[in-house]
Order: structure tokens, then C-alpha cells, then sequence
């Protein structure tokens, strides 16, 4: 057994990469959702009250009650609010500069998140109007619907 | 409509850079050159491998570097027989904590060249290594009765 003083030489690393794939089940009104998202449709859900909600939820948040009628909406919509973001990270919609934005679709009361690719910050505005760009090969989730942009573009 | 979908594929997955500190580091140098580094508490003299810069009971530093092993006993073991994603070896295969002589805390790992229901407590075993000399646990490919032993 040979006995020598600790030395400090620097650490080791290693990568690790630490994974759970996880098949998430979505519910049958969320199912249904992104069932349309595949057909490159956008469904909302009516409540009691007649306001249409985007993504749709299977609750009224006003009364509690289960919901089940569904509608379609528009492809293009009003940014209510929104942020740049300038360095995007990996697995993020768009792999270059783009928006956050809240979108308030036509024909509906509540405004969905998702991603601007607007090119430039200076092109973004509280208000502005912006259109779903789809995925040629869509699938039946979220990444289906690729993105919104400007409308003034054509 | 087409069907409604009924999930979605959802991973968290994290990257990170692991650091083995130290004296980890030491422990993980010592495997390319066929060596079980631990260290030794001052205080209370207990050996542990791999070191980890700290006594736990003591919670003083430990500075005393020590070889031990290779050989060891197997002080409790597991028989996995189901299977699981990623799985490197066909089940059934024995997994075990093996107190390297000399050491007071023991290592985990695989014990092969005997049946998983030949391996018990106090079975005493011998690292086998793998050709390539890494920095690594994996450098020891499994550990293997040593020839004969009944202890």
C-alpha cells in the first residue's frame, strides 16, 4: 500500500446528460386541439359565457364547468404583448432572432404565446398583426404550427 | 375531424458539465494506471474510496492519499432480472458493494464469470480491466470471483 499526499490537480469533467422522455397524455379537448393543429387548424373552446379561449381548457375558468364545444379561429391575430429574444436557445422555435408575443387570434378572447420570426426587434409593435406559419409535415403537436410572422409580408 | 391525439412526447432533458472535484479526480486518474486511490481521515482513520475530500462522520479534510485493493469482498448484492432502457448487460446479472481490502465504505459493481445465483456475501472478488486505460469507473469492466476463493 504506498501512501503519497493528496496533489491538487484540477478536476476532471465530464458531459452528462440527464433525460426523461416522458409521453405526456393530453385529454381529450387538448386532443383534439392538436388533432387540429395537425389539419393546420387553430380550435378554441366556448364557454358558458361565449368567450372563446385558445389553446383550448377543458374547465370554464369562470364557472367550473366541463367544456366541449370547440371552434376554429383564425390563422392571423393581434400582438398584445411581447418580448425579443435576441440569443435564441437551443430546441426553440426559430434558430435565429425572434419574438415572444402574446396573439390574440380573430375570434378569440384570449391571447396564446408563441414565437414572432420578425427578422428584426424594430419590426415588432403592441398591436401589430401577424399570421400562423405551419409546418409542411405537421405531426399533432405544438411544433406544428411553426411560428407566426408579420402580416404585411406577403 | 381526424382522431384527437392522445399525448405527446414531452422530454426534460438537462446537459450539464459534471465535475468530479478533486479528489474524485484523483480516484478516476488512478483507474488508468490500475489503482484504487482512497484517502484516509485523520481522525478517525476510516478509508474512503473512491476519496472524497472530506471525512463524513469527522467533517474534517482528508489528506492522506491510499491504495487499496484490488481485491474485495462483496458485502450485499443485488440480482437484476427485469430489463430497462439501456440496459448494458443481458439480466440475469448480479450488481454488488464490494469493500476493497483496506477500504471502509464500498464500491458498487457488476460481478460476472459466475451465475447471479452463485454470487453471496463475503464472495471474494478481483477487478477485471478493460484494455483501454480511461479515466473512468468503465475502465473496470466487472468484477470476478477470485480463482477458487470461498471466503
Amino acid at each position: 500500500m504506498s501512501e503519497t499526499p493528496v496533489a491538487a490537480e484540477a478536476a476532471l469533467t465530464a458531459p452528462h446528460v440527464l433525460e426523461y422522455a416522458y409521453t405526456r397524455s393530453v385529454g381529450p379537448v387538448v386532443g383534439r386541439f392538436l388533432a387540429g393543429l395537425r389539419a393546420g387548424k387553430l380550435l378554441g373552446i366556448k364557454t358558458n359565457a361565449g368567450r372563446v379561449i385558445v389553446p383550448p381548457l377543458e374547465y370554464d375558468p369562470d364557472t367550473g364547468d366541463g367544456l366541449d364545444e370547440l371552434v376554429e379561429v383564425g390563422q392571423s391575430g393581434v400582438v398584445t404583448t411581447w418580448t425579443w429574444a435576441s440569443e435564441p436557445r437551443p430546441h426553440q422555435p426559430l434558430d435565429r432572432p425572434f419574438a415572444w408575443a402574446l396573439i390574440k387570434l380573430d375570434g378569440a378572447d384570449t391571447a396564446m404565446l408563441q414565437a414572432v420570426d420578425a427578422s428584426d426587434e424594430s419590426r415588432m409593435a403592441t398591436g401589430m398583426r401577424v399570421r400562423a406559419r405551419w409546418r409542411a409535415e405537421r405531426k399533432g403537436d405544438l411544433s406544428d404550427l411553426e411560428c407566426f410572422e408579420p402580416e404585411e409580408e406577403s | 375531424m381526424s382522431d384527437p391525439v392522445l399525448g405527446v412526447v414531452s422530454p426534460v432533458r438537462l446537459e450539464y458539465t459534471f465535475s468530479a472535484g478533486r479528489a474524485q479526480s484523483r480516484f478516476l486518474r488512478g483507474l488508468m494506471e490500475r489503482r484504487f486511490v482512497g484517502q484516509r481521515c485523520g481522525k478517525c482513520q476510516g478509508v474512503y474510496v473512491p476519496g472524497r475530500g472530506s471525512c463524513a462522520i469527522c467533517g474534517i479534510a482528508t489528506d492522506e492519499e491510499v491504495d487499496v485493493g484490488p481485491q474485495g469482498t462483496v458485502t450485499m448484492f443485488c440480482i437484476v432480472n427485469v430489463p430497462f432502457a439501456g440496459q448494458q448487460v443481458e439480466p440475469p446479472y448480479a450488481c454488488a458493494s464490494i469493500m476493497l481490502d483496506g477500504a471502509d465504505v464500498a464500491l458498487f459493481h457488476l460481478v460476472q464469470e459466475i451465475s447471479a445465483n452463485e454470487v453471496r456475501t463475503g464472495l471474494r472478488v478481483e477487478p477485471v480491466w478493460e484494455n483501454e486505460r480511461r479515466p473512468s469507473m468503465e475502465s473496470v469492466r466487472y468484477f470476478r470471483p477470485v480463482g477458487g476463493d470461498h471466503a
